[in-house]
């Protein structure tokens, strides 16, 4: 079995390195938010907006160390698969809170 | 027999017989499949962000939450995906003795994580902090649950490919699936990554 199907798919196989630099990147991720909310010295909006960036961060960190998916050729049926979803969850996520938060302003 | 149609894709008792393109084609049908997932998952996650705040006079999850008990269960998920990338790195090498160990501990951290959060769910339902207590309660259980439930078939699915290895070796369908499994475990983790930081963290803050 040839490795060559497993890189057209846009999985491609990781080394030892980028799984260890995902990690170690992810670790570090996952203890900034957790130190800010633990040690709790950040006011509230602040600590909000560090977890949501640390969050993203460590989602995009996982896509391309673990998941291997980057804008090369073999991932970019992966990618544009992606994307589309993306859309969709944004118009679901970001439909539902405009409506319901709308909503919530008119009733009061 | 490399020459047989598309009619041999999916059939899963040929050993050697696939189309070369067959387990690129599985590949980009699963990762379809996990997008279609995360839509399932994006809808909890706006029904959460909706009615997150609703407590009804119950507990808040400030109350609720052991930061310290999310912790060791984040690592948990953390560490089994990059053990379970290990393994995918031994597969790749033919090496099925530590495919085998590799798999094993993936195993292990995953089951860790599934009871640690059976756990968490138990008391909260034993101390009355059940879904049928407040909205907040209900969409809390629907989102974490559903990513447990989908951790624990992912348990289930290694259980059965751990096997496979034992018994029939690194053969190319096997390596498939192994190759489908890794990205599901990495795409669980990637929506733990979404739950420990929307669900508990920002509940805390």
């Amino acid at each position: 079995m040839s490795q060559a199907p497993m890189d057209s798919s846009g999985v491609s196989r990781g080394s030892l390195k980028t799984y260890l630099t995902g990690f170690v990147l992810s670790l570090i991720l996952t203890a900034i938010p957790f130190a800010l909310v633990m040690s709790g010295t950040l006011p509230c909006s602040a600590a909000l907006a560090a977890i949501f960036s640390a969050g993203i961060v460590q989602i995009l960190v996982h896509l391309h160390y673990f998941l291997h998916l980057d804008t090369s050729s073999a991932a970019r049926w992966n990618l544009l698969a992606m994307m589309f979803t993306l859309l969709i969850l944004a118009l679901f996520v970001g439909g539902t809170l405009w409506i319901m938060y709308n909503l919530n302003y008119r009733m009061m | 027999m490399m020459t047989t149609d598309a009619s041999t894709i999916g059939t899963a008792h040929n050993q050697e017989v696939e189309l070369p393109d067959t387990v690129g084609i599985q590949t980009l049908g699963f990762w379809i499949y996990l997008m279609s997932d995360l839509i399932i998952f994006s809808t909890l996650f706006a029904t959460f962000a909706v009615l997150g705040r609703n407590y009804a006079g119950g507990p808040t999850g400030k109350e609720l939450f052991e930061l310290p008990y999310l912790l060791v269960e984040t690592l948990f998920l953390l560490f089994s995906s990059v053990t379970y990338g290990l393994a995918m790195l031994a597969v790749h090498d033919g090496k099925k003795k530590w495919v085998l160990i590799g798999l094993a501990v993936t195993f292990l951290l995953g089951l860790g994580f599934v009871s640690m959060e059976i756990n968490e769910f138990h008391r909260m339902i034993a101390a009355g902090h059940g879904p049928d207590r407040s909205a907040f309660l209900s969409s809390f259980f629907t989102l974490v649950g559903t990513h447990g439930t989908h951790v624990t078939f992912g348990l289930i699915w290694m259980a059965v490919v751990i096997g496979q290895v034992a018994v029939k070796g690194l053969t190319s369908p096997v390596q498939s699936r192994l190759m489908r499994l890794s990205m599901f475990w990495h795409f669980l983790d990637i929506i733990w990554i979404g739950i420990f930081s929307i669900v508990y963290l920002m509940g805390v803050a």
